[in-house]
């Protein structure tokens, strides 16, 4: 235990500490102090876990743990509560702590309306978010990260529903608490079944002895893993909360949906690379939930007119790629990915907060256009958020998404083309919604017109930054086809993705195809673009009416419908039928009737007090004559 | 003289004592039938004691198996005094209160 990692502690204390002070103290802290607060403990974490990150990149350094205290310790179980610090956790914690001082810069600037209370909750819940994501990452154990896990769940729920006078917000945030739970579940009997199995459940403890265990067992828990994973990374079937968890602010869904919150499940399971590595049935079912959940949110997104849905859909649909890589066994491309998601979609939902909060709250593409002119900066760094989703070189998306497709061209040739698919639909959905907000005729309302100004520099500063980072970003893991040793980002996560199979190396395609695949991909998006270009960068256009299948996709495949119909509605059911029943006429039947049954006999027993002395030694003597014969007669 | 005697006397002197308290209404009778009842079985003790005694006297002439119930006797004599002085107390009281020991004027009590 050396330099920096010694005060590692410090990086998931700091937002703790701002999260006390702004949530004690938020009915006197004025609006300024909070917000510095709330985005200095964070810019204070992210300079630690710079320090921490360039120790870590140093030559010749290994995995540290630094304990903290023991979390749980008795007889035959031994749970730490200690932080490690690897290359994996180092990147997650600059992607974190990073994106989240920017977010938290352009959130003072953002929620500048709310009142000092609301102001200082809103930062207090916004560190605690942090807090739980660093524990996450950070933690040494299943159990640590589980802590985090549940944590970030909870303010995610805090935050999701912050504007709780809305109901319906309300209700997104109960949704997104409640899909997160089912996932949950399946995290915490992993982390059972592992205590079972392994007697440990420390990442070391556990990946040194995986692969002596069963082979059922390994997919049990991979499995069981997985679930978890698909709560909270929001794959099908718990994805739907994902795009109603758009009802808090827009920073908010830039937290949770680019930077941290989603990416908890590919953390999980590039964490745990050594397991499922061992396990194929569980590796085969991560990559199809992947694409296919890709390609439904992508399918899902082409038809959404809400600026945040868009997004919202692309998010889902940019994790089910990461999945994908994750699960044909890549997973440095499913942790660039991230990092370059992590990128270009805060870039993204801040773009679009920054157009939200010039239109005064008005999500409608169809009702904006013609913007670029109004809002310069934010129509630029917009552009390049879109250019860098839709994987144009060289901007960071195209080195992962190529790097994904890759390999799941390695693997199976029906996964590079479901994922080529997703590619062209993101590039064509991301574009829509950006020449409809953007270029052609101002849709809105006259004075909505008038409203228009650009966002202050705390907007448009971290715009601009998360614009420059989603520009090279992606140089980090420049493919081999160009450069050879140039992937940088492998080589550093390389200590950390020991599970991986280097026999699959072999059938390495050759450089010119993979050049020739590329150049194809990258040709197809644009023509991806223009088609999109020519049909929404018009003067003069109305929501249009969707024909059948249009419909399908505006209504989201009708998926929250169906989960209404077989889930919801039969456990409302169940449940109306517990109360009405089970409840009234059983259980408060028995309580009710033992009360009245006292009250009647008691009111019975009073007879018997009659004042007259003379009846109560009757009543006596006859009781001790009772008594006696039951003693001579019965001997009991 | 055999135990019987003693049993039957102690039987006798109770029931009288047990048909006092039901059947009279004066107070104080009832209180003397009370006392009748608790020297019936003291009477009864002292008897079995002394039987107990003499068959254990017999075996060993210095064991004291037997004697114990003779000093209870003095306890519940004792506390029967004690309990006469509470019970004359609340029966002068009572007196001086309604002018009548008669205990069906108690279920006033009630109210």
């Amino acid at each position: 235990m050396n330099g920096m990692i010694k005060y590692g502690y410090l990086i998931p204390l700091l937002p703790l500490i701002g999260f006390l002070i702004n949530g004690l103290g938020r009915n006197f802290l004025s609006k300024k102090i909070s917000s510095t607060i709330g985005s200095g403990v964070l810019i204070l974490s992210f300079v630690c876990s710079l320090l921490v990150f360039n120790q870590v990149t140093k030559p010749g350094f290994n995995t540290q743990v630094l304990f903290l205290f023991d979390f749980i310790k008795t007889a035959g179980l031994d749970i730490p509560f200690a932080l490690q610090f690897d290359q994996l956790s180092a990147l997650f914690l600059l992607i974190i702590t990073g994106i989240g001082s920017l977010i938290h810069i352009y959130s003072a600037a953002y929620m500048h309306e709310e009142t000092e209370q609301h102001y200082a909750r809103y930062f207090a819940y916004l560190n605690l978010f942090v807090f739980f994501m660093l524990i996450l990452v950070l933690g040494s154990s299943y159990v640590t990260m589980f802590i985090g896990w549940e944590g970030v769940g909870l303010s995610s729920y805090l935050l999701i529903g912050y504007w709780f006078s809305n109901n319906n917000y309300n209700n997104a945030a109960k949704k997104a608490f409640v899909m997160n739970r089912i996932g949950d579940l399946g995290f915490l009997l992993a982390i059972f079944w592992m205590l079972s199995q392994f007697g440990v459940i420390t990442y070391t403890g556990v990946f040194a002895e995986a692969s002596t265990m069963p082979l059922s067992a390994i997919t049990g828990i991979t499995l069981l893993l997985f679930i978890g994973a698909m709560g909270k990374s929001a794959q099908i079937p718990l994805y739907t909360w994902l795009p109603d968890a758009m009802a808090g602010p827009t920073p908010v869904s830039a937290l949770i949906h680019a930077a941290t919150m989603v990416t908890a499940g590919i953390y999980m399971i590039a964490r745990s690379n050594i397991m499922f590595s061992l396990a194929p049935v569980s590796q085969n079912l991560v990559a199809i939930i992947g694409i296919a959940t890709a390609l439904l949110a992508a399918t899902i997104a082409l038809k959404q007119n809400d600026i945040k849905k868009v997004l919202a859909y692309s998010t889902v649909s940019q994790l089910g790629l990461m999945f994908l890589a994750l699960g044909v066994g890549s997973y440095t491309a499913g942790v660039f990915h991230v990092m370059t998601h992590a990128f270009f979609k805060a870039l993204l939902f801040l773009g679009a907060g920054s157009v939200i909060h010039a239109m005064h709250h008005e999500q409608d593409i169809y009702k904006m256009g013609g913007l670029r002119k109004k809002l310069p900066i934010t129509h630029i760094t917009f552009l390049i958020g879109c250019l860098a989703i839709a994987g144009i070189p060289p901007f960071a998306g195209f080195f992962s998404k190529d790097e994904i497709l890759t390999a799941a061209l390695e693997k199976n040739v029906v996964y590079y083309l479901l994922g080529l698919l997703t590619s062209l639909m993101t590039a064509f959905y991301m574009f829509r919604m950006y020449f409809l907000t953007f270029h052609g005729n101002f849709r809105g309302t006259e004075e909505q017109y008038h409203h228009v100004h650009e966002s202050p520099a705390a907007m448009t500063m971290p715009l601009m930054v998360l614009a420059l980072l989603s520009i090279v970003g992606g140089w980090v893991g420049i493919p081999t086809v160009f450069a050879e040793d140039a992937h940088r980002l492998s080589s550093f996560l390389a200590p950390v993705f020991t599970g991986v199979h280097h026999e699959a190396k072999a059938e390495h395609l050759s450089h010119s195809l993979e050049l020739s695949l590329m150049a194809g991909v990258v040709v197809l998006i644009i023509v991806s673009i223009f088609a999109a270009k020519s049909m929404f960068a018009k003067e003069g256009l109305t929501a249009e009416k969707s024909s059948s299948f249009g419909k399908l996709l505006e209504n989201k495949w009708y998926v929250d419908e169906l989960y209404d119909k077989i889930i919801v509605q039969p456990i409302n059911h169940i449940a109306s039928f517990f109360s009405r029943i089970i409840d009234n006429k059983i259980i408060d039947a028995t309580v009710n009737g033992v009360g009245k049954l006292v009250q009647f006999s008691s009111r019975q027993m009073r007879l018997l007090q009659s004042g007259q002395v003379g009846s109560y030694v009757l009543i006596m003597v006859v009781s001790i004559i009772i008594f006696f014969i039951f003693q001579m007669f019965w001997k009991i | 003289m055999p135990i019987n005697y003693y049993i039957f006397l102690s039987v006798c002197l109770f029931s009288i004592g047990i048909v006092g308290v039901l059947t009279r209404r004066n107070a104080i009778i009832i209180f003397m039938c009370i006392e009748l009842m608790l020297n019936a079985v003291n009477l009864l003790l002292v008897a079995f004691s002394r039987m107990h005694h003499a068959a254990a006297y017999a075996l060993d002439n210095s064991t004291l198996v037997g004697s114990e119930a003779q000093i209870f006797v003095f306890f519940i004599m004792v506390v029967a005094a004690a309990e006469v002085t509470v019970g004359l107390a609340i029966i002068v009281m009572l007196y001086r209160n309604i002018h009548s020991v008669d205990i069906n004027f108690l279920n006033r009590l009630k109210h």
